[in-house]
């Protein structure tokens, strides 16, 4: 870099700076073209959420409309029909029933757990703990795909019902990382405050319930979010275990239509009104969620 | 990876006697000490059994729903199992034999480069892009940032069924909107089957993978480039480095963890890749020409309930993947240790 050029990229900089006022503040890396890259943005936002929209848009349309030379790009003039031949199949509602279930049982008993656990390793110092830790990391990377045949094969042979088969198989997948979730909230909360109201009287246990367990509620509102996710998302183990057409979760009914296709064509409307379905309940909550589940897989990674 | 769960469990039982006082060892409550480690001077004696008992109920379903299955695929794997075994029959035990007619066969090693060259096109390419756009992010009004965010959310939040279930649509080969595209701008794509040949298949699985992962990648680099101090770029600029300068001399070395941790987890999760690949199978391609690690040993166990082999194949994916995933529970470790 030559004199003239840095005392060019100065001047060049410092007499931009009254227009871009802004810049400083907002630490921007990069500055050429603003309006350009503006538009850039947009266009990548409409690219990203175009196939929910597109599902959405589907999911009003008949199937003569979709099948149509000319695609018709908005919803107006479709109608519901779609969903209400949904809803009044019933094979919906069934699916909904288990799916429900198997969310509700995996994430009051995953919390309950995982909760217990979270404690321990955040508020006690006792042997075993490291070991403890790095047991619940790596389990929380094993996947589903290498152990599904074995958990097929166990839940077949142990008889107990599939439903509550596959709802063990999510607690236990979802639990390591619930607790490593925890366990930073629990973390952040100072035991001075538990130790202070122990020396005004209260016993630990008291103290933990009293002071420290109403702090916890977003904790155990995020981690409990994350568990149903994952829960109602879930395909593999379902897929592998979930074989009788009445004890299927929402994720397989919805597989079901698709399947179909190879054989005769498919009516998309239904299917993404279907889809759409499925995912608004989803999209709702993991809106809400998203911020802590991401800061807890790279925590530390960025310093907040 | 059982070991070590039931190491834990195994101490969890033997420990009261020996473990009286905090693993931590310090001394007893001192004034200047009140750092949360030392929550331990507090407690009562008869605590020390507490923490175990926590423990139990969270040991108990993993080492019951996780440790043992793993057992007895590990065993199972070492086991011939034929047709006679699917009847009832006990099956004989041949130690290392199916690993070795698994890897002699040369389709297992297709199906291992086919895994590991997606997963890498994937990583990559949703690096590349989450990178892209993170920069982006950083660039443009705060407007524009949020409706990107949105936008990425809105992808990011579909469940992979939905997901699939929509791209399956917009690649579909009678009236999805793609070929209608294609078409529009003067290419013959009337009809086109892009899930036929396997190449193609491959590059809509990326599309669609990379669709689903970006937004993930996109957030977190974006919060790390929060973090790079505007000072030094500034300086940087009057000094006259070059855009790309900046990035790879102050950008990128400050925001390196984060790049690191996020990338291992893209490739963690895209060789895992299993019901996006499964779910676009299910559109009628040849699922041998497009077999992946998961969906193969899905064909071995259930398709064709050759349960040995199946088992064999999976022991061999947790191998790799705990490989893999060993540098990310370091990272994660350390974190627990500076708490």
């Amino acid at each position: 870099m030559t004199a003239t050029e840095t005392r060019r990229m100065a001047v060049r900089s410092r007499g931009g700076a009254g227009a871009r006022t802004g810049i400083r503040t907002d630490r921007r890396p990069f500055r050429p073209g603003r309006l350009a890259l503006s538009a850039l943005g947009v266009v990548i936002a409409l690219v990203w959420v175009f196939p929910v929209y597109w599902m959405l848009n589907s999911s009003f349309l008949d199937q003569q409309t979709l099948d149509a030379k000319t695609p018709t790009w908005t919803p107006f003039g479709g109608s519901i029909d779609n969903f209400v031949g949904i809803l009044t199949s019933g094979t919906f509602f069934r699916s909904l029933g288990v799916s429900v279930l198997i969310a509700v049982v995996t994430v009051t008993v995953c919390l309950l757990f995982a909760f217990l656990a979270a404690l321990a390793i955040s508020r006690f110092r006792f042997r075993g703990r490291k070991a403890f830790v790095i047991a619940v990391l790596l389990v929380q990377m094993l996947p589903a795909e290498g152990l599904f045949i074995a958990q097929y094969k166990l839940v077949g042979v142990s008889g107990v019902n599939p439903i509550l088969g596959v709802s063990i198989l999510y607690i236990a997948a979802v639990v390591p990382f619930t607790i490593w979730m925890l366990r930073g909230f629990v973390a952040g909360v100072p035991v001075e405050l538990e130790e202070a109201a122990m020396v005004d009287g209260l016993s630990r246990t008291q103290a933990f319930m009293r002071i420290t367990f109403p702090l916890l509620a977003p904790g155990l509102v995020a981690s409990g979010v994350y568990a149903f996710l994952q829960a109602w998302n879930e395909f593999t183990v379902a897929l592998v275990i979930l074989q009788d057409p009445n004890q299927q979760t929402l994720p397989l009914w919805l597989r079901g239509f698709i399947q179909q296709s190879a054989s005769h064509a498919i009516d998309w409307g239904e299917v993404m009104a279907a889809s759409t379905l499925v995912a608004v309940p989803v999209i709702v909550f993991f809106v809400f969620v998203q911020g802590r589940m991401t800061s807890g897989l790279v925590s530390g990674a960025v310093k907040g | 990876m059982s070991r070590t769960a039931a190491d834990v469990e195994e101490r969890a039982s033997a420990s009261p006697a020996p473990t009286g006082p905090p693993a931590r060892g310090e001394p007893p409550a001192s004034p200047a000490s009140r750092h949360r480690t030392d929550a331990a001077p507090v407690r009562r004696p008869r605590v020390a059994l507490t923490p175990y008992a926590l423990l139990v109920p969270a040991t108990v379903v993993v080492v019951l729903a996780v440790g043992y299955p793993l057992v007895w695929q590990i065993v199972t794997s070492m086991q011939s199992f034929g047709l006679a075994q699917q009847f009832g029959k006990p099956a004989p035990f041949v130690g290392l034999e199916n690993y070795v007619a698994l890897f002699s066969d040369p389709y297992t090693w297709i199906v291992v480069g086919r895994s590991l060259l997606f997963c890498a096109a994937c990583a990559v390419l949703t690096m590349v892009v989450g990178m892209l756009l993170a920069l982006l992010m950083t660039a443009v009004h705060a407007w524009v940032r949020i409706t990107l965010q949105i936008g990425l959310l809105l992808a990011w939040a579909m469940p992979v069924i939905a997901a699939m279930t929509v791209w399956n649509w917009v690649f579909d080969w009678r009236n999805g909107i793609l070929n209608w595209l294609l078409t529009g701008v003067g290419l013959d794509f009337d009809g086109h089957n892009w899930l036929q040949e396997p190449l193609s298949f491959f590059g809509v699985a990326t599309i669609v993978v990379v669709w689903m992962s970006v937004p993930f990648v996109a957030f977190s680099l974006y919060a790390g480039l929060t973090q790079v101090p505007g000072e030094m770029l500034e300086a940087a600029q009057v000094d006259g480095a070059t855009p790309w300068q900046r990035f790879r001399d102050i950008i990128l070395p400050t925001i390196r963890p984060v790049v690191g941790i996020v990338a291992l987890l893209q490739v963690i999760w895209d060789l895992r890749v299993f019901s996006q690949i499964k779910l676009l199978q299910d559109r009628g391609s040849i699922a041998g020409e497009t077999n992946v690690l998961g969906t193969y040993i899905y064909q071995l166990g259930i398709g064709s309930s050759d349960f040995a082999m199946a088992s064999a194949m999976s022991v061999f994916v947790l191998l790799l993947t705990v490989a893999i995933s060993w540098a990310y529970v370091r990272h994660l470790l350390k974190e627990d240790e500076e708490r």
